[in-house]
């Protein structure tokens, strides 16, 4: 029966290090989880239709997945200007850059929070400016969309980086030798090249920004049917100590976000298999 | 660098491989400035705001015990999920890199799986066990023990935010480097434990390091999933960044930006020690790319 399942190794302690694994994943991670779906089962199913597509609950879907959709496109044009320069300019400070790159991981989310929030108050460095130009940054739709933009940034540049600097010169010499001019050879070799990264990149991005929480919930305001990401939304409800209300909106997001995950390696194994192909 | 190879004979060729200067300083200045707009100056903002009122003000917003409650607890949850992960990480990466079974990269995805779930979620899911409403709420009632709204619920939510980051460093690196040399020391004659300490160990001590100092950041940093499970009780289930969003409702700024700016250090400490590791990792092993850090 072991056999089976498992091929023969002189090295000990596979009972013991797969044991614990399996026994320490079910009690941090599948119990718990299996849990939150278990929960939903509570309600009827007429219940949790209603839960999920209530007015407000609408409202903050918009705002999550707008914002999400809108902070990705942003990460994606200047993720990939930095990538760009990154890779292939020269200049001092480089490494400096390169690591400021990933401060929205390192980062914690609240202090995030509240240091885009005060650059972006009416009073502050950023808000002051924009304030006579009737732009509301802070505690409005575009402050959420300022701050999705702050923590996805990493994802598109550290996805498209690599793919930059895997790309042999000879495509591009071989295109110029042609007679292609700088512009056809970026259109038409590099950004071909560099897609299945932009696209994974675009997708973490926006797969982060829907369920970010606490570098929004500053800079939001939080005002039900406007600023109110869906975040917010399960924590309000669970305040109300409506469980079960907190737990479909939580299953929503949870699948959103396993359907963005599924899509990415759809994606990626697409591409590998063109580029297997030639296509 | 295919721009360090445009040594090509004729001049329209190599036109084709360089930008023109302005497409270049266009480039350059939109991507650094996009850096400098949305990610430098927030850094320098949180400096800034916490030494508004000088240094003496600074350094009095740490005297407050409501901020010490919160950075010892933020110290307590850190000490006990990332050696409780740690220990998984090893156990989890010597099973799945060293031995060959079914279902593994069921268990790989598996494993990743707390990187899918959003913070508030993960905070949500410990509710619904140990929460007053929960499946174990009544028992727990009962006993008189509380997980939820106390230091249990934080610790729990804390593992849970951090559980792949050893693993996921140790399963590639350990994949990569193959089961030759544990074979080797057990023919001559040394011990499963033996092999593990002075051989395994020793080959993955830099990226062993690299995932315990991300999930400590990690740890430390933790917002969403805190906030859900802490009830945040001052000066007694507030972490640092609850202490934080306490002091920033109340409009104490200053103070705020402070505990805020101790976050802030570990940060940019995580960053320099993440390059330095990353570079002795690559200096090992030339051919391993370092991960990305979703966090």
């Amino acid at each position: 029966m072991r056999n089976l399942f498992k091929r023969h190794s002189v090295l000990p302690g596979f009972g013991l290090t797969l044991g614990w694994t399996l026994t320490y994943l079910s009690l941090i991670v599948l119990i718990p989880l299996t849990g939150l779906f278990l929960r939903t089962t509570t309600m009827t199913w007429s219940d949790f239709v209603e839960t999920v597509t209530s007015p407000r609950v609408m409202a903050s879907y918009r705002l999550t997945f707008g914002a999400s959709f809108l902070a990705a496109v942003i990460n994606s044009v200047f993720g990939l200007l930095l990538a760009w320069t990154l890779v292939r300019y020269q200049f001092p400070g480089k490494r400096f850059i390169d690591a400021i790159v990933d401060l929205p991981f390192a980062l914690p989310t609240a202090v995030s929070g509240i240091a885009l929030t005060t650059l972006y108050a009416p009073n502050g460095w950023l808000g002051q400016w924009l304030e006579p130009l009737g732009i509301h940054a802070a505690f409005s739709p575009l402050g959420v969309l300022i701050a999705l933009t702050f923590i996805g940034l990493p994802f598109v540049v550290r996805t498209v980086q690599p793919a930059l600097e895997e790309l042999e010169a000879e495509a591009e010499e071989a295109a110029a030798s042609l007679g292609a001019n700088r512009l056809q050879t970026f259109y038409y070799v590099v950004l071909p090249a560099l897609l299945p990264a932009m696209i994974t990149g675009f997708a973490l991005s926006f797969a982060r920004a829907l369920g970010e929480y606490g570098s929004v919930v500053f800079i939001s305001g939080n005002k039900p049917m406007v600023t109110e990401i869906t975040s917010l939304l399960i924590i309000t409800k669970l305040e109300q100590y409506d469980y079960a209300g907190a737990t479909a909106l939580a299953v929503v997001m949870l699948v959103a976000s396993f359907f963005i995950l599924l899509a990415i390696n759809a994606v990626q194994w697409w591409f590998s298999r063109a580029a297997l192909q030639g296509v | 660098m295919a721009t360090a190879i445009s040594a090509t004979s004729s001049g329209q060729s190599r036109a084709a491989l360089r930008e023109p200067l302005w497409v270049k300083v266009i480039v350059f200045t939109l991507g650094i400035g996009f850096l400098g707009l949305f990610l430098v100056l927030p850094l320098v903002a949180v400096f800034t705001e916490a030494l508004r009122e000088g240094v003496k003000a600074y350094f009095a917003s740490f005297r407050d015990p409501a901020a010490l409650a919160a950075i010892r607890l933020t110290l307590v949850a850190t000490a006990i999920a990332v050696p409780l992960n740690l220990v998984f990480g090893l156990a989890a990466s010597w099973a799945i890199a060293k031995f060959e079974f079914r279902g593994k990269s069921v268990l790989i995805t598996l494993i990743d799986l707390p990187f899918a779930v959003s913070p508030v979620i993960s905070g949500l899911i410990f509710v619904l066990l140990f929460g007053l409403q929960g499946w174990l709420g009544p028992w727990l009632r009962a006993h008189d023990i509380q997980i939820i709204f106390a230091v249990p619920g934080i610790v729990l939510a804390t593992v849970f935010v951090t559980f792949p980051f050893v693993a996921r460093e140790l399963i590639p690196l350990m994949q990569e480097q193959g089961n030759d040399e544990e074979q080797a020391a057990l023919l001559l004659g040394a011990s499963g434990w033996q092999t593990f300490w002075r051989v395994t160990l020793p080959n993955v001590k830099w990226a062993l390091l690299y995932g315990v100092i991300l999930s400590t950041a990690r740890a430390m940093g933790e917002f969403g999933a805190v906030s859900v499970v802490s009830g945040h009780v001052r000066g007694k289930t507030n972490t640092i960044p609850l202490h934080v969003e306490i002091l920033y409702n109340e409009y104490n700024f200053v103070a705020a930006f402070a505990v805020a700016s101790l976050l802030a250090l570990l940060a940019l400490a995580t960053l320099a020690l993440k390059i330095a590791l990353e570079w002795k990792i690559q200096a090992a092993r030339p051919s391993l790319e370092p991960t990305a850090v979703e966090g």
